[in-house]
């Protein structure tokens, strides 16, 4: 287990080569993956920072960095990065006019033993409150590379990628902005995003499902949702984070149609409890029976309304 | 009003600082303004007009000093000296905080010519420094300098303190930093604020905020291998 490679492993790797290629990007980091930079920190001093335990600073000097000209890639846990300086993403970003790339680990559930402290489910509910913001939640250390490469080429625009220990077994050819058909069927859509993908395609085995696949949330992919609908526009979401967090875009891109939403993803409700990945996504319903129970109940309750 | 006509006929270059309280008249109407309006004033103009190297031609120039006003409450005084300077046409300045004015109470670098940062909001204008002299030391322009002002209250919120810590640190030479200290913070500074920077390694001096030569000489003083901050003094806000 300590040897599969995570997507921090290869945002690190990844990094680490555009730092070498791109004179413009600049990593700042407040401790959190700082012996991992070690190497290219000798390579490049002054494009390597790491501000300390200072999350304030770690998005206020990204901030300055863009002012400056460079491309920030700004990188802590999900709870430190997005939640804790919340008020430095929205005005020394966004409200400058100047762009980054924040780079999450940690997300809503990756050390269940370490409790509340460190999960930050509200991450992508958070940055939905903002303009402008892309979003990605590869599920795969090779989606990862992929999404982590746009991002960072990616102008001065927005980028939030989050990073999970939890993956899927494949990575999938993922494209910032589409959603990718996994299994085509002739009744509702669930779209799983990121990890979620495996224990939603165990869930559906021999139901009459469309299922897609979104590495990327922000922009929503409204269209592809759209052609996915078979003769009834019934939509299962399945995410990572905060349950509901996507129930909005899926509203907006079914407006036109009498439509139905479940929208799946971790409670609201703090859960007092350590262990592990697995037992918290079962706790949570996130866990392959716990989908097929709730999404199979979804569709029954569509053929008798 | 005679202020406005006089204002408007008179080029950028012609302004000292004797005419920013006319300037200031253009915002607020008032043809005397009080301490808490003016608290910024004299260190604005002696900054613009012997210390920052930057002018309107070269507001987008790569190598050119960055002032950041951190403190963006009470901006009148900024918007005059910039006007005074000819980054903005003082006939801007009657429609402050008009819907249609790029001059809010608060200052948007979108909208204002001259401005480098968006502010209002207390603690993120040195943070953003710490970050642009970082910047500007990663693509090797080791001439320009930073400055960002402060207030003394402004100083209670936590962010400045992660700023001047990592600052001294990593020994950021071409930052600097400005204190209006008008005594108007809750709970006062016991040791003064100066001693909160030389702590973390800055060279810091504390002047009468209202004296120019003091500030020029304090703006200017050598500060090798380390970040500088001024503490201007001027009369206390509830006095």
């Amino acid at each position: 287990m300590d040897t599969v490679e995570t997507m921090r492993d290869r945002f690190i790797d990844i990094t680490a080569g555009l730092l070498d290629t791109d004179p413009r990007l600049a990593v700042v980091l407040a401790d959190i993956s700082a012996a991992g930079f070690a190497d290219a920190a000798v390579r490049h001093p002054h494009r390597v920072i790491n501000v300390g335990i200072r999350e304030q600073l770690l998005i206020g000097a990204a901030g300055g960095l863009a002012l400056a000209g460079l491309r920030p890639v700004a990188h802590t846990f999900a709870s430190f990065l997005v939640e804790r300086p919340f008020e430095q993403v929205k005005l020394d970003l966004g409200h400058q006019g100047v762009g980054a790339v924040l780079v999450s680990a940690s997300g809503s559930y990756d050390w269940p033993a370490g409790g509340r402290t460190h999960m930050a489910p509200g991450d992508v509910a958070l940055l939905d409150t903002l303009p402008g913001w892309n979003v990605h939640v590869p599920g795969h250390p090779d989606e990862a590379e992929a999404l982590l490469r746009h991002a960072a080429a990616a102008g001065d625009s927005l980028q939030y990628v989050r990073l999970s220990v939890h993956s899927n077994a494949y990575a999938l050819p993922v494209e910032p902005g589409r959603f990718l058909t996994v299994r085509q069927g002739n009744g509702p859509v669930v779209l799983a995003v990121g990890p979620m993908l495996d224990a939603v395609l165990m869930a559906t085995e021999g139901l009459d499902v469309t299922v897609l696949y979104a590495a990327t949330v922000r922009p929503f992919d409204a269209a592809g949702l759209r052609a996915a609908l078979g003769g009834v526009a019934d939509v299962v979401l399945v995410e990572p984070y905060l349950a509901g967090t996507s129930a909005n875009a899926a509203h907006d891109a079914l407006a036109h149609l009498p439509h139905r939403v479940l929208a799946l993803g971790v409670p609201r409700e703090e859960h007092r409890h350590y262990g592990t990945i697995p037992e918290h996504l079962a706790a949570y319903g996130l866990d392959a029976a716990g989908l097929r129970r709730r999404i199979t109940d979804f569709l029954d309750h569509g053929r008798t309304a | 009003m005679t202020t406005a006509a006089t204002t408007e006929r008179q080029s950028a270059a012609s302004y000292g600082f004797a005419d920013l309280p006319d300037l200031l008249s253009l915002m607020t109407g008032a043809e005397k303004h009080g301490a808490a309006a003016t608290s910024t004033l004299d260190v604005l103009w002696v900054l613009y007009d012997r210390v920052l190297r930057v002018s309107p031609d070269t507001v987008d120039a790569p190598d050119r000093d960055r002032f950041l006003l951190s403190k963006g409450h009470g901006p009148m005084a900024y918007y005059a000296v910039l006007a005074a300077k000819g980054f903005l046409p003082a006939d801007l300045l009657t429609g402050f905080g008009t819907y249609d004015s790029p001059l809010g109470h608060h200052p948007d670098r979108l909208l204002v010519p001259g401005a480098e940062i968006g502010s209002g909001s207390l603690g993120h204008g040195l943070p953003l420094a710490v970050g642009t002299a970082l910047g500007l030391r990663a693509r090797g322009l080791t001439d320009p300098a930073v400055w960002v002002l402060l207030g003394d209250a402004e100083f209670d919120e936590g962010s400045n303190h992660e700023a001047v810590a990592y600052a001294g640190a990593a020994g950021l030479e071409r930052l600097h930093t400005v204190v209006i200290d008008n005594a108007s913070a809750t709970h006062g500074w016991r040791g003064g604020i100066a001693a909160r920077f030389e702590a973390e390694g800055w060279s810091a001096e504390t002047v009468d905020g209202r004296d120019h030569e003091a500030l020029y000489r304090a703006f200017t003083a050598p500060h090798p291998g380390r970040p500088h901050a001024v503490i201007a003094r001027v009369e206390p806000k509830n006095a």
